[in-house]
């Protein structure tokens, strides 16, 4: 069978409010053990545009391990390793609060085409009901100010005020990355 | 400076490619949620041309079949969708997880906060997934979802669907989609269907009744492809 030359892309539709029992059977928000010794702890709330938690969001993320590889084919770059059982995706529910969270390794730097690096990074979806289509975006690490200023991402976004809204914060023993979808505060999304 | 909206309607883009906007307001709950800040263009790098490997671990035998996931039979319509995954250029997404949830045939779902009074079904949790095959095909069996009603504005039913969500081959193929029945009265009412403008987008979210699909004697078949966003750099032949 021949695909219809010509056909477009299927449009995106909301998530809806009740995903739940199929896309979160089964906890994928932690990428390591919380035992590992390398183990980072981001928390945050997703807030709507009235300042309000929302309590049916999900977000995933997708990084690269501590080395900077990507655990997918199309990162061939075989001198770098990949760690078992590491596979860089991670799911998590809002709770009731609006609240997310994820245990994984802080990612290493990765390249951009031209050879220059990026600063390390996690890449962010959020799905929620009332979202007809994901937002995307970056958490980017507080103690990493040299490699963010040289980012190419970051410096493409002029204004200090949404630039900022990528980078997490340390709170106690976590870094923090709240998202708000609207509003005076809202986080810094990306078109692909 | 500080950023600011352009304007209220920041999420309606013309040039959206058959997408919704983010802010379509007669879709109530998109009203607080829409971002209005302009997006930001994200360069191709191997953050997003990388994809997660998630869901080509092992899958059950059953997990596509949704009418035989209990001891009985769940009441319904029974119903085959099957279909392929494509790229933006027409090329099969292969061993890709494909992931449904939907209400069972009296329009109601499982879910702890769905509280309208149609009956639960004891036989049906409706929820499914599976891998694409090496042609991009997939296929599910299970009911035909109901129709329910939503507190968006008065008398505001929801048509049949579906929900779909696949990964496709890298981060930017990520979608999650609703597959609706052809020919249903409640598409003009619905905002959430009708936040895709462009009537040729639309069509592309609605199944098509196959006679080749339905089994004789058992259930009616449709087919629904699926064409996800994005050309990959990479080759992606050696991809399983």
């Amino acid at each position: 069978m021949t695909p219809e030359p010509g056909i477009g892309p299927t449009p995106s539709q909301t998530v809806g409010p009740f995903f739940h029992d199929a896309l979160l059977d089964g906890d994928r928000s932690e990428l390591v053990s919380p035992d590992h010794p390398e183990a980072v702890r981001i928390e945050g709330t997703v807030y709507d545009g009235a300042g309000e938690p929302v309590s049916d969001a999900m977000v995933e993320i997708w990084q690269a391990n501590g080395a900077g590889r990507y655990n997918d084919h199309a990162d061939n770059r075989e001198d770098l390793p990949l760690d078992e059982g590491f596979s860089g995706f991670g799911r998590s529910g809002t709770d009731a609060g609006g609240r997310f969270s994820f245990v994984t390794v802080m990612p290493g730097p990765v390249p951009l085409p031209d050879g220059g690096m990026q600063a390390p990074h996690i890449m962010v979806s959020v799905f929620a009901r009332g979202l007809l289509k994901r937002v995307v975006t970056r958490i980017y690490f507080p103690d990493e100010e040299e490699a963010n200023a040289a980012d190419p991402v970051l410096s493409s976004i002029e204004d200090p005020k949404p630039r900022e809204t990528l980078i997490a914060r340390v709170e106690g023993d976590a870094l923090r990355f709240d998202i708000h979808l609207q509003g005076e505060n809202q986080t810094a999304f990306f078109e692909l | 400076m500080r950023q600011q909206p352009t304007n209220e309607t920041a999420g309606l883009r013309p040039e959206d490619d058959g997408q919704p906007p983010y802010l379509y307001p007669d879709y109530v709950a998109t009203r607080l949620r829409a971002p209005k800040k302009p997006l930001i263009i994200l360069p191709r790098t191997l953050s997003d041309t990388t994809g997660p490997a998630y869901g080509r671990g092992p899958i059950g035998e059953l997990d596509n079949d949704l009418i035989r996931q209990h001891a009985g039979e769940p009441l319904g319509e029974r119903i085959i969708v099957t279909g392929r995954v494509l790229d933006g250029d027409g090329r099969p997404v292969r061993s890709s997880l494909i992931e449904i949830w939907q209400a069972n045939a009296a329009g109601r779902y499982t879910h702890h906060l769905d509280r309208h009074p149609a009956p639960l079904d004891p036989n049906f949790s409706g929820a499914g997934r599976c891998h694409t095959d090496d042609e991009g095909r997939y296929r599910f069996v299970t009911v035909k979802p109901g129709a329910y009603p939503w507190k968006n504005h008065h008398n505001a039913w929801r048509p049949a669907h579906i929900h779909l969500s696949l990964f496709g081959s890298s981060f930017r193929s990520r979608l999650i989609t609703q597959m609706y029945f052809p020919g249903d009265p409640l598409f003009e009412q619905d905002p959430i269907f009708q936040s895709v403008r462009d009537r040729e987008a639309q069509k592309r979210m609605i199944a098509t009744f196959d006679l080749e699909t339905t089994e004789p004697e058992w259930a009616l078949g449709y087919k629904f492809d699926i064409v996800l966003e994005g050309r990959d750099a990479t080759p992606m032949e050696d991809r399983r």
